[in-house]
């Protein structure tokens, strides 16, 4: 296994950022959909582009279920493809419970729509390299799903 | 299997879509939850993996878009809101509808060579 070195962050290839509103079913998902068509474009490998695009979704569907509103954004890097979430809501009291598969604390409204099975952010760290979560009662959560690329991507 | 044939097997329409009834399906899902369709996707390469739901809302067909499926098969005579149809046109997602149960459909499917586009021995 190499070492990773991409702690010394390169210069940013390509950024693009998303307001999302919280209570806004009809459009979620269309922010992680349009990020996946831009990867697309710019000819990022395409396993790659469906780990970030499941992860983005997920992550959207978060803010929009339980946050006021968020701002996701995206950066491709050289060496690898940064996801943030930003979101402004109620925070996660346990995040290690929150982590665990099949833990919830959806609606039943979320519940109908398919959504709320717990498996959200074990679903995002599952698809990321790195996986970051920090989050502050009362005040919001951050996410930070980084994937690696490797030279075929380049 | 060819779109057109599984059609036939489930006694289904075409909702929308119907000029990609010669589609090459291999893979299937069927689920209710979109996390778990999400959670259980494995990178297809081609346009060959279905999901069967009883979900029809704009999510159902968002969540396929991320996940690489081709086709949704709504089952139980569930039927998609206009909405939801007008975004599968968008994204290019053939709908079908049959009033076979889930369990029926899938067990047709699988009968006639469809694969678990979520096998067990995924990571």
């Amino acid at each position: 296994m190499m070492m990773n070195k991409s702690d010394v962050q390169s210069e940013v290839l390509f950024q693009q950022e998303f307001a999302i509103r919280g209570g806004d079913f009809v459009n979620a998902g269309e922010s992680s959909c349009k990020i996946r068509n831009t990867l697309r474009e710019i000819g990022i490998d395409s396993d790659v582009i469906r780990r970030i695009a499941i992860a983005a979704y997920e992550a959207e569907m978060n803010v929009v279920m339980y946050a006021e509103n968020g701002v996701m954004s995206i950066s491709v890097y050289r060496e690898e493809i940064l996801l943030t979430i930003d979101d402004k809501g109620p925070g996660i009291e346990d995040i290690d419970l929150a982590m665990q598969p099949g833990y919830s604390t959806a609606t039943e409204e979320m519940r109908e729509m398919g959504f709320g099975a717990g498996m959200g952010l074990p679903n995002m760290k599952k698809n990321a390299d790195r996986f970051k979560i920090m989050s502050e009662l009362g005040k919001g959560t951050r996410l930070e799903i980084r994937i690696l690329l490797d030279d075929k991507n380049g | 299997m060819i779109l057109s044939k599984i059609q036939t097997l489930l006694n289904a329409e075409f909702i929308s879509g119907q000029d990609a009834n010669n589609l090459d399906i291999k893979f299937a899902k069927a689920s209710d939850l979109m996390s778990d369709v999400l959670a259980f996707s494995k990178p297809y390469s081609g346009r060959n993996t279905i999901l069967i739901t009883g979900l029809t809302n704009k999510q159902v067909v968002r969540t396929c878009e991320i996940a690489g499926v081709a086709v949704i098969i709504f089952v139980r005579g569930k039927y998609p809101t206009e909405e939801t149809v007008k975004l599968a046109e968008q994204c290019d997602i053939p709908l079908l509808a049959t009033k076979m149960k889930m369990f029926e459909a899938c067990g047709i499917l699988y009968t006639n060579g469809v694969h678990s586009a979520s096998p067990n021995d995924d990571e």
